[in-house]
Formats: structure tokens, C-alpha cells, sequence
């Protein structure tokens, strides 16, 4: 009995901090989208991708309702994880699993009963495009850091979890590999949703949500206005990550740093 | 009137569990609430305060707050049906988790946190075994890898416990827990009710006051350290 496949999801409007109802009619996500959640800290964003990942119906403090193919979602998508479609990877950068990383993703593969010899390996491989500090299968859990906590349930979420849905609260603050994530995600026809600060993982969205006061304020679709805003953005992040290499590396860095 | 008898590990967020099922079903049942801690308690007062229920507490002192639960459980619904109540909350401090406060005739809940290491569900089999249903807390704070993985670990415990994700601050997920609160069937007879499992010996020479170390000074049910992994297994 396998659910039926994910079409889209769609979030209803609730209410801002003072009670009055959003302005949106309904946010429809669909396979392969990239959508950003953006606005200050504490105007609700963490908060929104929540009410997504609960599937609220209208009982969380929001008020939203987080329908699946235009219905409420059957029992199984909100409380068997093997079943739910939307995987979140929260802001905390600390696995507190007492595991190594094998251990610990084949523990994951098998509440998951899936039988693939090779899915732990394949995960790591993964998880290790998305940083440059080196995941080991032998280490600890609790000894990875926030950048390679993050990596390894992305990349367990896109292999073991399987979900259709990715919600991803800051990536950017634990310095891993945006664009390489974002590029595996769409080539996967995951949809994302990315809460954010970064100006160059907004830009790599195909649609921008503003937060204000606890509600969605507006939802942007640039089209190709921004085109020419994102190759800067891409030209000035391939810029600090080559210095962040060198750094790391202990080099000092005096040539010319211009792309 | 219902029993629901909710235990977990300190700060697990078993208050925090309680409160919103108090929100949740203030307005369609008359609600007590009993914490049974060690050597201090707040909740009573706060939640006396908050949603204006009847509420009181007991200090089990060097009892296990799980023994000294199951000495008053039966004064306990005197109380709460006394007070008008159908609905019984009883919130036990579980200290030694080698005990299991359940009974029958009421609804076992099990509080642990998301975030408390993956062999929590080991340390605290006795509880897991014999609850029906699990509340993970702290939820919010744990990607999706880490839930399933929690998950597969209380299941390895008791395969037929019914789980409960919550952020229990917010409340969500809750909709489950009220769910099973409210299809647990009321009392039908206080004076039947039984512990679920056989508590585990409780006394041992230390336990009367002799504090020399070493089984070389004590008798009774004593081991050498080599001897066995386990000390002492009850029911
Ligand atoms: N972020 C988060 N915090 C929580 C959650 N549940 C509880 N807390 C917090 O954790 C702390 C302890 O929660 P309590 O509900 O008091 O825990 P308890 O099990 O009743 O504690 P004792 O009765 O003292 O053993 C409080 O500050 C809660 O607000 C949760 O799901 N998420
Ligand atoms: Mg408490
Ligand atoms: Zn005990
Ligand atoms: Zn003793």
C-alpha cells in the first residue's frame, strides 16, 4: 500500500502575530521547486516550514493548514516516518546520537526496512560532496562538526529518507557546499524550501517567500529580473570560498582575488 | 472519570505535555492533577495557577517516587472524583526507571526527549515496555535522520508502543496523545486496579542504612563484580 505519489502541497493562510488573517490565497509546491523563505529574525520563518513538516491543520499558533494533492493528508504521511514526504533538517548543528556514522545510518536504513548493501556508503560519498572536512564512516555522531552534521542528513535525506520534500532551516551558517546541494536537490526533483539569510541561496530560488510579524508577507517570483544580481552573487561566493580554501589550507593569500 | 499517568526522566517535558492536554481538554472535562516527585515540586502550584484545576503534589523523600506513586494512587482518585474531576492526570518524577508507574484501568504515557542520546530507550526499558503510548519531545530541535532513528530505538524496546513526536511547547503532534486520552475507557473499578508489572526489589542491606563498601560486608542479594553484568533482575 504505497501512498499515492506527492503532486503537491499547498499551504492555506492563518493569522500574523495580532490575529488578522494572512493576504496569500494559497502557496503551491510542486516536484523540482526551489522556494526561499526569507525576512528578519523572529518574523515566523522557522514557523512556516513547521507548519509544513507537522502538516498543521489549523492547531499550531499560526493557524495554517498544509494540505497533500488538495486534501488533509492521511493519518500515515504525518506520524510513520517511513511514509512522510517532507524531511526537515533543522538549525541545530549537533547530532546527539551516542553512534558512529555507519551505525548510524544503517540504523536509519533499517527502521526503513530498505535492503541496499551499499546506501550507507553511497550516503557518506554524498554527504562528502557537500563539505570539505572529511566524513569517516568510523567517527562519532557527536564529534562531527556543524558543517559536517548538516551535509550527512542532506544527503540522508535525498538517499535514505527519500523524501520528495526538503525543508532546510539555515544551511548556510554551518558552511557547507550551497550550490553543489541545491544542484543535487533539483537534479533529484526534490522540491526544497530553504529558510535564509543568504542572499546567494535566495537568488538560486525559483520563488522568494517574505515573512513580516508571524505571516507571509508576500511571495516573489523574479522570473529573470535577477539575473544578472545572481552572477554577481555567484561570482563573489566562488571569490570567499577560494579564500576560505586558502585559509584553511594556511596560505596567505596575495594575488589577485578577482574571478 | 479517566486515569492517564504520565512518567519520563527528569526535564523530559512531561509538564510540558501536560499543559497542553490541559489546554486541549479544559473546556470538555473537569481535569486533577497529582505530581509525585522526590524532594521538591512547583508543577501543582503552577498549574493550580494557570487553569485553575485542583492539583496537589506528594514528595515521595527516599521512597522511589514510582513506590510512593503506588501508595497513594488509590487515596489519589478518592481525591480527584471528589473534587468533580473525569478526567485524572498523574505526573511521576520516574527517577529510578528501573520501575514502571502504570496500572490498569488507565492510559500509560511515556515522556522522553529527542534530544537525551540514542540509548535512553535502553536505560529506561521498564517504562517503555509497559506504557502505551510514547511521547518524543523536543522534536523541533532534531532533523528527520535523527527522529526515525530515536524511533527505531524505542521500537527495538517495545515494538507495539504507540509513538507521539511533539514539540510539546508548542503543542504539536498532540492531536495523537488526546486522541488515545480520550478513547482510554474511564475507571470502571478503583478498587481493582493493579500495577501492570512487578516492581523490582526495592531493599537491600545498603538500602537498611549499612554503608561499608563491597559485598564482603553485606548479605542478602549480593554479587561480585565479575560475576554478573546484571546484579539483581526482577520481573
Ligand atoms: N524546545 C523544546 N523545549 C521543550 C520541549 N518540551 C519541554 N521543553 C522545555 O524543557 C524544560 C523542561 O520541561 P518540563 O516539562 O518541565 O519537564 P518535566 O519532565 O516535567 O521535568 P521534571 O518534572 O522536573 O522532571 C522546560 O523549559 C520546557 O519548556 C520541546 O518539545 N521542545
Ligand atoms: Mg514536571
Ligand atoms: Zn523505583
Ligand atoms: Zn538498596
Amino acid at each position: 500500500m504505497d501512498p499515492s505519489p506527492i503532486r503537491e502541497i499547498t499551504i492555506l493562510p492563518g493569522r500574523n502575530r495580532n490575529g488578522e488573517p494572512e493576504r496569500f490565497e494559497a502557496i503551491v509546491i510542486r516536484p523540482g521547486d526551489t522556494i526561499s523563505v526569507v525576512g528578519p529574525t523572529g518574523s515566523g520563518k522557522s514557523a512556516l516550514i513547521n507548519d509544513i513538516e507537522v502538516f498543521a491543520r489549523n492547531d499550531t499558533a499560526t493557524g495554517r493548514t498544509v494540505l497533500v494533492n488538495g486534501e488533509y493528508p492521511p493519518e500515515e504521511f504525518v506520524r510513520d516516518p517511513a511514509h512522510k514526504p517532507v524531511a526537515l533538517i533543522t538549525q541545530n548543528t549537533r547530532c546527539l546520537a551516542d553512534l558512529t556514522v555507519a551505525e548510524f545510518l544503517a540504523m536509519h536504513v533499517r527502521s526503513r526496512r530498505i535492503a541496499d548493501d551499499g546506501i550507507v556508503e553511497r550516503t557518506i560519498d554524498l554527504a562528502n560532496e557537500f563539505t570539505g572536512e572529511e566524513i569517516r564512516a568510523g567517527a562519532r555522531m557527536t564529534a562531527l562538526s556543524g558543517g559536517q552534521t548538516r551535509s550527512l542528513l542532506v544527503a540522508d535525506a535525498v538517499l535514505i529518507a527519500a523524501a520528495p520534500v526538503l525543508l532546510l532551516d539555515e544551511v548556510e551558517n554551518a558552511g557547507i557546499f550551497k550550490e553543489r546541494v541545491i544542484e543535487v536537490l533539483r537534479a533529484g526533483g526534490k522540491a526544497v524550501i530553504f529558510v535564509t539569510h543568504d542572499p546567494l541561496v535566495s537568488l538560486l530560488s525559483a520563488r522568494r517567500i517574505v515573512m513580516r510579524d508571524g505571516a507571509v508577507e508576500r511571495v516573489i517570483e523574479p522570473l529573470d529580473r535577477e539575473n544578472e544580481a545572481l552572477r554577481e552573487a555567484l561570482r563573489l561566493d566562488g571569490i570567499l570560498r577560494r579564500m576560505r580554501e586558502q585559509i584553511r589550507a594556511g596560505d596567505l593569500i596575495t594575488g589577485p582575488v578577482g574571478a | 472519570m479517566r486515569l492517564a499517568v504520565v512518567a519520563g526522566p527528569p526535564s523530559a517535558g512531561k509538564t510540558a505535555v501536560v499543559r497542553q492536554i490541559i489546554r486541549t481538554l479544559l473546556d470538555r472535562y473537569r481535569i486533577a492533577y497529582l505530581k509525585i516527585d522526590v524532594v521538591r515540586a512547583f508543577e501543582d502550584e503552577e498549574l493550580a495557577a494557570e487553569f485553575g484545576i485542583p492539583a496537589r503534589k506528594v514528595c515521595s523523600g527516599d521512597l522511589c517516587p514510582d513506590h510512593a506513586g503506588v501508595m497513594v494512587m488509590r487515596d489519589a482518585i478518592a481525591w480527584a472524583e471528589g473534587e468533580g474531576a473525569d478526567l485524572l492526570l498523574v505526573e511521576s518524577a520516574g527517577l529510578c526507571l528501573r520501575c514502571s508507574p502504570y496500572t490498569t484501568q488507565a492510559l500509560g504515557i511515556v515522556v522522553l526527549s529527542a534530544v537525551s542520546g540514542t540509548n535512553t530507550p535502553l536505560k529506561m526499558a521498564a517504562m517503555l515496555g509497559l506504557a502505551d503510548i510514547a511521547v518524543v519531545t523536543r522534536i523541533d530541535l532534531v532533523s528527520q535522520a535523527e527522529k526515525e532513528v530515536f524511533r527505531e530505538r524505542i521500537r527495538e524496546v517495545n515494538p507495539d508502543l504507540d509513538i507521539v513526536e511533539t514539540n510539546a511547547v508548542q503543542g504539536t503532534g498532540m492531536r495523537y496523545l488526546i486522541r488515545a486520552i480520550e478513547d482510554c475507557p474511564p475507571i470502571t473499578d478503583p478498587d481493582t486496579i493493579v500495577l501492570r508489572g512487578a516492581p523490582p526489589l526495592g531493599v537491600c542491606t545498603v538500602c537498611i542504612g549499612k554503608t561499608e563498601i563491597g559485598w564482603q560486608h553485606h548479605f542478602g542479594v549480593v554479587r561480585r563484580l565479575e560475576d554478573a553484568d546484571y546484579l539483581f533482575r526482577g520481573d
